[in-house]
């Protein structure tokens, strides 16, 4: 091991790189220099400090953990320390002699029809997010929700899910939810309300609902719809607003635009050849329909068979930036330029694109060119945060390219009230001032925080101008405050409802456990306003889907809607729509000053809109490109951070209009230049304990007239540093003697062609035989199970971390923690950045790669040998067992992990108390306590459960019968929208994960140090146009 | 200058070297003898329980099948305890006024749940499944012991790991045909009562097992002595 010299009379640091700041960006420049000079070829690192080749990279590459996680850090009093001390010393090695406590056992007194104790149940469900559905299957173990997958047979799903469904089973349980009906504070019973409202409500009926508001987030649900229309038929003058901070208006203006009318579109990656995406993030959560989209496109780029080209040009790196062969990083107004002079390219006229930089200008002639060469197999999409003009100019595109009705349909919105919501929120806050509002009902969403800052919501609410203001909601938030009334929201897994996915399919929601604060739905809360007082959401739901059933027989129509997840034949059906020609008014927002800095703003990767904000599986999940935890940044570009001479948890404030933001720097390479991103959703007051005062609040900057970008930014530094907990820096793997054997194997589409064995040849892996040990015969065994992860497929969406923490009870740690290395996760997304040796000039755009490293299950595992104590063993199949109750947390073993996949309970972090995650946790899998080290187990709880099942069936009839491929998932492939991980048995030469092992594509992790790992690598194959090499 | 020391100190200490050794090793063998004991495992215990349900007499007195009560012992890992509907099945009927018998009846008619102590009890870092012990062809009572002889029920062995392993390791020593399983008079082969399975009558219970290990395709024993077989 050597270290960089001046490293050792350096004095003590600071243990996290990110705490560090002593990223020196001339360095990082001279070395960007020197790639792009010697022309070196691909090169990979994953953060700038890697690309600077800092003597704490290269300490942190040679420690087991980041350096500070295996110390003590908590202050303690010497009396403290003796204590402890002297309780260890009396009581070692006698922790695992304990007495097991009584235990009681209780049985139903009528045990329920079809419930096995001790076999898990499915049901069909959805949740929703901003309006769009997303179909789940359920598993409940004993009527307690568990784990959410996604419905395999639904076609918005087939069977992947996004971050936000995963962790949703968290959100349920979460102790912090509102439990209560509370009115100015007192907690007040369901029935107080019933009886406070209806005086108020029978006053209104003599005004015909004059003073009546409903506010409520974006509607899919035709229940909640119905009622809703329902309840403005008994009160006529009342009005419906919508509002929703993340909402879609743009779009819907930008259909207006084109065709006249509101439309959704809905696009068919699968047969799509060119896609050129206008800083649309389609390939992560969020985006509606991005999990079908995923899909989609990652069959799609089959460098055997067909594979499409992605463009994007991008104002916010992302991940779906990552994946597209070409990448042009342009502020957010520019992109209106770039879309407007491709429409001009591509009606034939030349002139009228002078004037783009000419960088841009090659970017533009070649997709012009590639698009008109794929008519009808095309597909251009515009970004929700863009003008609407963009989005107008999209269609006209896709209307000109021959796309529409092949990979671009036009559907009814499925927002069931599809008005324009930063004006109806302004309608309502005018309403208000005016003093026209008597009775102000807010369903759902958190306007005090999240609405417009020119509207001042909160204060319109505090300024008493509306007497009666009722929230119904799922946490006390900031919205609840303000109101008289907070009733008690149930969540989605609770409630009768319905909801639409991205194509319209209605999917009954159905609950999986009662109420557990005895909450109400939104169906039945808009039943009392409308006078049914007990109507319950079952009765509800189920007479809307009566009245629309013509057919006979409608308990098999209910029951089979129930069943499969989906309502048949509430597709939506393609609609006929013509573009108006393509002369769109431009946006004014496009001639912004050259050298004025932009600001962007963006719904957060991991918590939205700040919904999510008390959710800590959510919170903990590094984000895409930053691998940011626990806060939001300002993103910007190296270039522009060297110019403000600001480096990375540099504190700056951010002036837009007279209003002030201060928060932290992150330098983000591929930010474009002269423009800065902030993320929504943090800074919260009363979120609960996980997410009050996160990060900084960035909505006081947002304004209804520039909700997503605008110009004029101003930037001061504060002088100020703060801690942000990033874990790029963290589980460094080390080739080897420094060899150049790189991680992440990649070519593009034409030198595969050439040489399709590209990824062995840029490694080496010894012979099965060179080794001391006696290798085991794993080729006798029933199964060998082993997993396949395609890159070429994978895009970073961060799905399988979360399917992973629920599957395997895995502990939340909290910021502190996981600045100092401490995050438990088993599978964790390496993000990996190159230049490419062509491209090399364009320096602050690099490629980017994502590679989920869970533990390799070597076949000559290094931890297995050097425990002291055998917690960690072969299994006959090839698993590297973990066996917690032996672990005395010597940590030997992941010391001696080339991978850095071990993770070790350096404390008690999980809550071992509150009854609500008692419920929640997978009752298959042990719940690890301090001391003790855990890593992925393929999920063996389920090899288990499988293997069981195949060997009762085989006895009892009497034939041999084996666990079928496919059959058998783990949690992270089962939950992968992108079909990225197989697992399967690899003595089988015709599952998937076999026929995926003998591709010329695969390889293995640091194969040469002859790990012989049982997980292996596809490497990635990109597809750049051949025409823009020169 | 006298010594400090009497002679006499030469023996103490020799004694109390040598005494150390054994003082330390008794209270090794003290040790682990509480840790295997009915005190720690609870082998043996009966422990306390709302209704003094007697397995004697509903199994060995009134011959019902461990299924009637035990419902998923064939597809679960989990046994079952019988709901109270179980219970007055035929409590509805007999012994209606049993006084005994009033926590039933005051579960049924209240809805609420009878609490039972659990007498098998594994750690929770232990995965036990009873579906596939029960069809390979371990008897009920080859771990649960003589049930139809418990009035009060108790757990038969330590249910340590070592006793697991006992029958991991060698499982020919324990299976019985599947029709036996439920039996809880099935003697293990002699020579003057063989056990017939497909045809072969076999005296020795080794001999019986391996052939029934080949029969019910148990897995190799490396395969079932892997840690993750019951840890995960």
């Amino acid at each position: 091991m050597t270290l960089d010299p001046k490293n050792e009379s350096g004095k003590r640091e600071d243990v996290c790189p990110s705490k560090k700041g002593k990223l020196d960006l001339e360095s990082v420049r001279a070395r960007i220099e020197e790639v792009s000079d010697e022309q070196a070829g691909p090169e990979y690192w994953r953060s700038l400090e890697e690309l600077a080749g800092s003597t704490e990279f290269q300490e942190a590459l040679h420690r087991e953990f980041p350096k500070g996680a295996s110390e003590w850090v908590d202050s303690v009093s010497r009396r403290g320390f003796l204590q402890v001390m002297g309780a260890s010393m009396a009581l070692a090695g006698m922790t695992g002699c304990v007495k097991l406590p009584l235990e009681p056992i209780v049985p139903y007194v009528r045990q329920p029809e079809e419930v096995v104790p001790g076999r898990p149940m499915f049901y069909a469900t959805a949740m929703t997010l901003g309006g769009y559905a997303n179909p789940l299957l359920v598993e409940s173990h004993l009527g307690r929700p568990t784990k959410i997958e996604g419905n395999d047979q639904h076609p918005a799903s087939l069977g992947g899910t996004d971050i936000f469904a995963q962790a949703s089973i968290l959100g349920m349980y979460d102790p912090d939810r509102s439990q209560s009906v509370v009115s100015l504070g007192d907690q007040r019973s369901w029935q107080a309300f019933v009886s406070a409202i209806r005086g108020p409500l029978s006053a209104q009926k003599a005004l015909k609902g004059a003073g009546i508001r409903v506010l409520t987030p974006t509607i899919s649900s035709p229940t909640l719809a119905d009622q809703l229309n329902n309840f403005l038929k008994i009160y006529p003058q009342a009005k419906w607003h919508v509002y929703e901070p993340v909402n879609r208006d743009n779009v819907l203006e930008g259909a207006k635009m084109a065709f006249g009318q509101p439309v959704e579109t809905r696009y068919d990656f699968s047969k799509a050849d060119v896609i050129v995406s206008l800083d649309a993030d389609f390939l992560y959560a969020g985006f509606p329909g991005n999990v079908r989209y995923i899909r989609d496109f990652a069959k799609r780029r089959d460098p055997d068979g067909n594979m499409n080209r992605l463009y994007i040009v991008e104002s916010t790196p992302t991940t779906t930036g990552a994946k597209a062969d070409h990448r042009l990083a342009m502020r957010t107004a520019e992109i209106e330029g770039f879309a407007s002079a491709l429409a001009t390219l591509s009606s034939g006229a030349a002139s009228g694109v002078g004037g783009a930089r000419q960088d841009v200008m090659k970017v533009l002639m070649a997709v012009n060119a590639d698009l008109e060469s794929h008519d009808g197999s095309s597909l251009v999409i515009a970004g929700d945060h863009h003008q609407p003009i963009v989005h107008a100019i999209a269609h006209a595109l896709n209307a000109k390219l021959g796309n529409v009705g092949k990979t671009v349909f036009y559907t009814e919105p499925i927002d069931a009230n599809p008005v324009n919501q930063f004006e109806s929120i302004k309608d309502l806050v005018g309403d208000i001032n005016a003093g026209k509002v008597d009775l102000l009902v807010i369903i759902g969403g958190n306007p005090a925080y999240d609405a417009p800052a020119d509207l001042d919501f909160a204060s319109v609410l505090k300024s008493d101008k509306v007497p009666i203001r009722v929230h119904c909601g799922l946490y006390q938030d900031e919205t609840a405050e303000l109101c008289q009334w907070h009733i008690n929201q149930a969540h989605e897994l609770e409630t009768w409802g319905d909801a639409r996915a991205y194509d319209g399919t209605v999917s009954i929601i159905q609950p999986l456990i009662a109420p557990l604060y005895q909450g109400k739905s939104a169906v039945e809360f808009v039943a009392l306003l409308s006078g049914q007082t007990d109507a319950t959401g079952y009765d509800l739901v189920r007479a809307y889907w009566q009245k629309q059933h013509a057919g006979a027989n409608f308990e098999a129509f209910w029951r089979r809607s129930l069943n499969d997840g989906w309502v048949e034949g509430t597709t939506f059906a393609p609609k006929s729509v013509t573009a108006k020609s393509a002369n769109f008014p431009a946006s004014n927002s496009g001639e912004a000053a050259a050298n004025a800095i932009e600001l962007n703003i963006r719904r957060d990767p991991s918590i939205y809109d700040g919904q999510f904000s008390n959710n800590g599986w959510l919170q903990e999940l590094p984000k895409p490109m930053t691998k940011l935890t626990w806060d939001n940044a300002i993103l910007m570009g190296p270039k522009m951070a060297d110019r403000l001479q600001v480096k990375s948890i540099d504190v700056v404030e951010l002036e837009l209009n007279g209003k002030k933001v201060t928060g932290p720097v992150w330098v983000q390479v591929g930010h474009p230049d002269n423009s800065v991103t902030v993320f929504l959703g943090y800074g919260r007051k009363r979120a609960g304990r996980v997410g009050t005062a996160q990060g900084f609040d960035a909505y006081p900057l947002r304004t209804s007239a520039a909700p997503w970008f605008a110009s004029g930014l101003q930037i001061r530094k504060t002088g100020e540093k703060y801690v942000l907990a990033s874990t790029q820096g963290y589980q460094w793997m080390d080739t080897p003697n420094g060899d150049h054997r790189p991680l992440v194997r990649e070519a593009a589409l034409a030198e595969y062609r050439k040489d399709s064995n590209f990824a062995k040849e840029q490694g080496e892996e010894p012979a099965p035989g060179l080794t001391l040990y006696k290798p085991y015969p794993y080729k006798e065994e029933a199964y060998a199970w082993g997993m396949a992860i395609d890159l070429n497929s994978c895009v970073g969406c961060n799905n399988c971390m979360v399917a992973c923490v629920a599957e395997n009870n895995i502990a939340v740690v909290g910021k502190e923690q996981c600045a100092i290395g401490r995050h438990m996760h088993w599978i964790r997304i390496d993000t990996y950045y190159q230049y490419p040796s062509e491209e090399a000039r364009d320096r602050d755009n690099p490629k980017a790669f994502f590679q989920p490293v869970p533990c390799q299950q070597c076949e000559n595992a290094p931890c297995e040998v050097v425990c002291p104590v055998g917690a960690t063993n072969h299994s006959s199949e090839g698993l590297n067992d973990m066996i917690y109750n032996r672990c005395v947390g010597t940590r030997y073993c992941s010391n001696n992990c080339p991978y850095k996949v071990r993770r070790f309970n350096f404390l008690l972090f999980q809550d071992w108390e509150t009854p609500q995650y008692k419920l929640m946790r997978n009752p298959d899998v042990s719940v690890r306590s301090r001391g003790v080290m855990e890593k992925c187990t393929y999920c063996v709880q389920r090899i288990s459960e499988h293997k069981i099942d195949t060997e009762t069936a085989s006895v009892r009839e009497g034939k041999e019968i084996k666990i079928q491929d496919g059959e058998l998932q783990t949690a992270c492939q089962q939950s992968c929208p992108a079909n990225a991980i197989i697992f399967g048995n690899i003595n089988d030469p015709n599952s998937k994960v076999s026929k995926l092992k003998a591709q010329s594509r695969n390889y293995s992790l640091l194969g040469e140090l002859n790990t012989r790992p049982r997980t292996t690598y596809l490497a990635e194959v990109s597809n750049p146009n051949p025409e823009m090499k020169s | 200058m006298p010594q400090i020391f009497h002679r006499s100190a030469n023996t103490l200490s020799r004694a109390t070297i040598f005494g150390a050794v054994f003082v330390i090793a008794a209270l090794g063998l003290v040790g682990y003898e509480i840790q295997g004991s009915p005190y720690v495992t609870y082998a043996g215990v009966r422990k306390p329980q709302p209704v003094p349900f007697s397995h004697q007499h509903h199994v060995a007195g009134l011959g019902i099948d461990c299924r009637y009560c035990h419902t998923s012992v064939e597809t679960s890992s989990f046994a079952g305890i019988p709901p109270t509907k179980t219970c007055m099945n035929c409590h509805s009927q007999i012994w209606t006024n049993a006084q005994l018998l009033e926590p039933v009846r005051a579960s049924y008619r209240s809805g609420q749940s009878l609490q039972w102590t659990r007498v098998n009890q594994l750690p929770d870092f232990v995965f036990f499944n009873h579906s596939i012990h029960v069809t390979k062809g371990v008897g009920c009572n080859t771990c649960h012991g003589p049930v139809d002889q418990m009035p009060l029920m108790y757990q038969q062995e330590s249910l340590q790991m070592e006793w697991c392993l006992g029958c991991h390791r060698e499982p020919q020593n324990n299976l019985r045909p599947r029709d036996q399983v439920f039996n809880m008079r099935y003697q293990p082969p002699t020579s003057a009562h063989p056990v017939v399975v497909d045809g072969q009558s076999y005296t020795d219970q080794v001999d019986l097992g391996t052939a029934l290990v080949k029969k019910y395709n148990v897995r190799s024993v490396k395969d079932i002595t892997s840690c993750n077989t019951c840890h995960r």
